[in-house]
């Protein structure tokens, strides 16, 4: 697929300016990127569970999105658009309706990885015609940077605060781009914000024009959770992409194809490094932890280039 | 003109369902009420509806996905009972606050625990805050009735609200009776078409639902929703009218059985009418004035109207068919108490528990109400007001 980036970032934005995200926010980075792969002229309705999200560009009586747009709750944003999806297979059976629409929902990685993983895995088995975009910034962070199943290993967050007996989460993150693509879905990817945003566009693009369920997981900074300078959100993406922490990738039709191989593999030092959540990790006598997360982005790396050489 | 049949209340339901033809149908199985997906399914499989059914994975996400449909534009619903209901309490809420007019059949199931599958009414007792239209029935022909009734009261414009549709588990929804069904031509003649004014798949003009409202606008929206309900008991009594001229049965916001000069009166919900309606023949052939009123409306509470029936009795009994753990009654009980208080009615009112989880009630045990009301009125003192009827102590 050709990408002209300047073509791209001129098509018309689809939420509005004036909405209430932080300035830097990764969500709204995501969200503007993906509706950008909706071809010209089509329809969508944009669904969203409870997050910063919906409480921050659905603030009655405002709305920043220019699609019809739905919030149901928290843990149902699939079964939320499964049901709009359904509706809209019905009432075209009936004739009641002309128009084609696209559908697209919106979660965090709370309300994906975690509460609303069943609704997700339903609405996925299903095969409903959506796209479910996770924008992961690895905790719940509209109420307050608490940890979830997507945050990484030994991140400082409010449930999971470093102290004289904690090194933050002693848990590893939760592999839902494997869950997801586990289900036997159409289309699975996982990307970030690099290349100019031509990975994030083409596959978006894919999955919205894919028939069935498509899934996917975008690392998407919290410039509050996360605690770098703001300005930096490209260059963090680009070190999580480098140093594998966040690999590009595709499961297309139960093949896994890696869409990027670092020339040369930075160490995860240098993506832990400029976030405050994992300041502890540099501490004189926490080598060790550094060395563990290090095994860790190995050992998935390792997996992940299996899963795609075969 | 009608067909009579042989039906259980969930086939009723589903058959109801069929001739109304909705547009989306997600649901998950649960007991009592599995077999009106069930039968559904089954009219999907047989190209005799056209709507799209979605079996989902779990109670919470069949109303969400409910939720969703109706914003989009559809007629929507599900079915359930008991802990599938606790399930979508959160859904509940959201469905209302939306104006979605969705339905609910609703088969009454106990809530666990411990679990039990049988009837009393915990479950949709609990959701009458819930803001959803909550109409009863005491047999498969109500049930049925009830159903095909549904949509024309939840998408009245002046309504714009869910609506729940009950009936007993088992009692009703697995007991077989005789009914009379409707021509399907004029079920779908009654219900007619839904038109949405707004909805998220119209084409001309986009809709956001679902916005976060806080301390500037959260109150309007909730009483916006109690004006949809204030006008609910004119709607019913309205499409009941309209009912009766194809069905030729007549309903209201409850039922008034033998209430000409009673003394004594009982107020339930549900199945256990036909018992009470049976102990009240009995007693009436000895000459003594006893009667019921058989809730149907129970959200909206039609208060003044029971009131006004129940304003020259002497003593009533308020039958809960659910806990509700104030130590003092149940919801009806307070509900009819607050009523009668309001009316400054004189009647002794006395309120009992009963038939918590499917737990039998006879007309024996109603006569026993009766001659409970008329102790009270010898002593000129309720007594106890709070008692529970058929437990072993």
């Amino acid at each position: 697929m050709s990408y002209n980036f300047k073509e791209t970032m001129n098509k018309t934005e689809r939420l509005a300016p004036g909405h209430r995200m932080c300035a830097g926010c990764g969500g709204t980075i995501a969200v503007r990127n993906v509706l950008r792969g909706l071809h010209e002229g089509d329809k969508a309705v944009i669904g969203n569970a409870t997050g910063c999200l919906e409480v921050s560009t659905f603030t009655y009586p405002y709305t920043a999105w220019e699609d019809s747009y739905i919030h149901n709750a928290f843990e149902n944003a699939g079964a939320t658009m499964s049901g709009v999806e359904g509706a809209y297979k019905a009432l075209k059976r009936k004739g009641k309706i002309d128009a084609n629409y696209k559908f697209i929902t919106f979660g965090g990685d709370g309300g994906t990885y975690d509460i609303g993983l069943q609704s997700l895995s339903g609405a996925m088995e299903r095969n409903q015609d959506l796209v479910y975009v996770c924008y992961d910034n690895g905790a719940y962070m509209n109420t307050g940077i608490q940890r979830s199943s997507a945050t990484p290993m030994y991140a400082n967050t409010t449930t999971t605060p470093v102290g004289s007996e904690s090194n933050g989460k002693p848990q590893n993150r939760k592999d839902l781009a494997s869950v997801i693509a586990a289900h036997d879905i159409p289309y699975v990817a996982q990307t970030t914000f690099v290349q100019n945003f031509k990975d994030l566009h083409i596959k978006s693009e894919k999955a919205i024009y894919t028939p069935g369920a498509a899934f996917l997981n975008i690392m998407a900074p919290c410039p509050r959770g996360w605690r770098y300078n703001t300005p930096d959100i490209m260059e963090i993406c680009k070190l999580g992409v480098e140093t594998c922490y966040w690999p590009l990738f595709e499961v297309v039709e139960g093949k896994w194809i890696l869409n990027y191989e670092p020339k040369k593999k930075l160490p995860i030092e240098d993506f832990l490094r400029p976030q405050g959540r994992f300041k502890h990790l540099f501490k004189k006598g926490n080598e060790y932890l550094l060395e563990a997360f290090q095994q860790e982005v190995d050992r998935r790396w390792e997996e992940l280039q299996f899963r795609c050489s075969r | 003109m009608g067909k009579r049949e042989r039906l259980s209340g969930n086939e009723a339901v589903a058959i109801a369902l069929r001739q109304i033809n909705p547009d989306v149908f997600p649901a998950f199985p649960i007991t009592p009420s599995t077999e009106i997906p069930q039968y559904f399914a089954s009219f999907v499989a047989n190209g005799q509806v056209d709507t799209e059914f979605i079996p989902v994975e779990s109670e919470h996400s069949s109303m969400s996905a409910a939720i969703g449909a109706s914003a989009a534009g559809a007629r929507s619903l599900t079915a359930t009972s008991s802990c599938g209901l606790a399930y979508m309490w959160e859904e509940l809420y959201i469905a209302a606050s939306n104006r979605l007019p969705l339905a609910l059949a609703l088969v009454n199931r106990a809530l666990s625990g411990p679990i039990n599958i049988n009837c009393d009414h915990s479950d949709s007792m609990g959701a009458r805050d819930a803001g959803w239209i909550q109409i009863y029935a005491e047999n498969n022909q109500e049930a049925y009735d009830n159903m095909v009734q549904a949509y024309r009261i939840s998408e009245n414009a002046d309504v714009r609200l869910p609506i729940m549709i009950c009936q007993d588990g088992f009692i009703t929804s697995h007991a077989v009776e005789n009914i009379e069904l409707l021509d399907d031509a004029d079920v779908k003649n009654f219900v007619g078409e839904y038109e949405p004014e707004d909805y998220l798949l119209n084409s001309e003009c986009p809709m956001a639902v679902g916005p976060y409202a806080i301390t500037d606008y959260y109150m309007e929206a909730k009483r916006a929703q109690a004006e949809g309900m204030r006008n609910v008991p004119r709607v019913v009594e309205e499409v009941a009218k309209e009912f009766a001229v194809i069905s030729g049965r007549e309903y209201g916001l409850f039922e008034s059985y033998r209430m000409e000069n009673a003394e004594r009166a009982v107020v339930m919900i549900g199945s256990a009418a036909g018992t009470t309606k049976d102990a009240i023949d009995r007693l009436r052939e000895k000459g003594e004035k006893v009667g019921l009123v058989k809730i149907r409306l129970y959200r909206p509470f039609p208060a003044d109207e029971i009131a006004e029936l129940l304003k020259n009795v002497k003593a009533v009994a308020i039958m809960d068919r659910a806990e509700s753990y104030t130590n003092h009654g149940g919801p009806l009980g307070a509900d009819v108490m607050s009523a009668l208080y309001r009316a400054r009615a004189n009647a002794l009112a006395v309120n009992y528990i009963y038939g918590l989880g499917g737990r039998d009630v006879r007309v024996e045990d109603m006569e026993g109400v009766f001659r409970a009301l008329e102790q009270m009125i010898e002593e000129g003192d309720a007594g106890e007001t709070y008692r529970y009827l058929g437990v072993r102590e």
